[in-house]
């Protein structure tokens, strides 16, 4: 399991590997908010929560169908298939090493955006916290997407579609929670365990439902 | 001789699409008359009851947005139960009965969203607000649409059916958060007054045109889904006597 942990990273943080390419569209998309909204540092500072939440989000949703296609592909799946190993753990492993690759840089990396969009320290920090515990459900869910796009002869844009609706639980209580700790009368702490539980959620159903997907498409 | 073998004795005999589609069009008619007469009566009373003291006239839009919002989750409910057909037992109608579920569902879950939105313009002000309600309805129609999407993408019928069943699966957990949305959270939109525990808080005025049509929109989702599922069988029957003529062009 740790080979494998170790041999997605490495597959991702080399060069043609997706996770740079994560980054830099976050970065991309953060830098494209103060043009479409005006440079109003007020403005800016009120909506930056909960656009380092949606670029994150959409970067994440990016590299997420080359999940499991490049092992398709070059046959290293049929191998994963039929291997001793439970495929629900041989999935955790590699969503595991996928949010390490591209999830993990892009909470590192949101301070200095939240820097951009004239944030306050605190909101910073609570950005920050909720992407650390969100991130993860993101990858889980969408491991389910990316076992369904092996099937599909040309996936892509259809994962994200699928994956979409059922990461606005995500979505919604990462952000409330992220203004929760900014202003005063919302209770930074309720949104925030419901984050937690929903990673924890789809770390058991995710895997387990991208695993009976996979047996289905290659049967 | 041909009428008893096809005769279905218990529900594992619906697994042979020949006599499902026997049995489906010996329903349809019956079905289909029992759906036009409800309507009739029900939108005869939807039209004839008397108008709310306070939403006047726009009360009479209640009658089709209810029904058209339970029959969206039943929906989806229906896909759900046949998608564990699907993995489970296998059962070789199960994936023909969830492929044509989705369309259906997404139609009433469409109708229930826009009378919702013509009804909220007139009481609320606007026409759409983001509560927990009215999200988790997007989201459903949402869902009912990638599923469709996911259906047409892929060209082999039992892939898609399986594939499909594992995503139809997952997002049944947003049925029960529609359900109790207005419970757990503070919405615009009212909380549970017809299906609640300590009986009914609608007024029987109401009640009664609501449960009729409620009734009547069942009858409806059968029959499209009946006529739909035994469309689907002929379709794929269609399909594979195609492919076979082709083989036996090719061999020949």
């Amino acid at each position: 399991m740790m080979a494998l942990y170790l041999r997605d990273l490495k597959l991702a943080t080399r060069a043609g590997g997706g996770a740079l390419t994560g980054i830099l569209f976050f970065l991309a998309v953060v830098a494209v908010v103060p043009f479409g909204l005006g440079p109003d540092l007020k403005l800016l500072a009120r909506v930056g929560p909960a656009m380092l939440w949606i670029g994150a989000l959409l970067a994440s949703l990016l590299g997420l169908d080359r999940l499991f296609q490049a092992e398709r592909e070059d046959g290293a799946l049929d191998v994963m298939l039929m291997q001793e190993t439970p495929l629900v753990l041989v999935v955790f492993v590699k969503c595991l090493a996928h949010w390490t690759a591209s999830g993990l840089p892009l909470v590192l990396i949101s301070p200095l955006l939240g820097l951009f969009l004239n944030m306050e320290p605190a909101a910073i920090l609570a950005t920050m916290l909720t992407l650390l515990a969100g991130t993860p459900a993101i990858t889980l869910i969408g491991a389910m997407g990316a076992a369904v796009a092996v099937a599909l002869p040309r996936g892509g844009l259809l994962v994200s579609i699928l994956v979409l609706p059922l990461v606005v639980p995500v979505l919604i209580f990462g952000v409330s929670a992220a203004y929760a700790a900014v202003e005063d009368p919302a209770p930074f702490l309720p949104p925030f365990l419901i984050l937690i539980a929903i990673s924890l959620f789809f770390a058991v159903i995710g895997p387990a439902a991208a695993a009976v997907a996979l047996r289905a498409s290659s049967e | 001789m041909r009428e008893r073998s096809l005769a279905i004795r218990s529900f594992t005999d619906l697994a042979n699409p020949t006599r499902f589609v026997a049995l489906a069009g010996r329903l349809l008619p019956w079905l289909a008359s029992l759906t036009v007469l409800l309507f009739a009566i029900g939108l005869t009373l939807c039209f004839t009851t008397a108008a709310d003291y306070q939403q006047g006239e726009t009360v009479r839009i209640m009658y089709i947005h209810v029904p058209a919002a339970w029959l969206a989750m039943m929906g989806y409910t229906v896909m759900a139960a046949s998608a564990l057909g699907t993995l489970v037992w296998r059962h070789p109608l199960a994936d023909v009965a969830a492929k044509c579920a989705a369309p259906i569902g997404a139609g009433f879950t469409a109708l229930a969203l826009v009378t919702g939105s013509l009804w909220g313009k007139p009481m609320w002000g606007t026409w759409w607000v983001w509560d927990a309600r009215l999200t988790s309805f997007f989201i459903l129609f949402l869902m009912y649409l990638g599923l469709i999407a996911l259906n047409r993408a892929m060209d082999d019928a039992g892939r898609a059916a399986k594939v499909a069943a594992v995503l139809i699966l997952v997002g049944f957990v947003n049925i029960p958060i529609i359900k109790f949305s207005v419970d757990w959270w503070n919405t615009l939109h009212q909380p549970a007054s017809v299906l609640r525990l300590g009986g009914s808080a609608i007024d029987p005025e109401f009640r009664r045109p609501l449960l009729v049509m409620a009734l009547a929109f069942t009858c409806l989702f059968f029959t499209l889904h009946l006529a739909a599922m035994r469309t689907e069988i002929w379709r794929r029957r269609i399909a594979a006597m195609r492919r076979q003529a082709a083989r036996g062009a090719a061999s020949a």
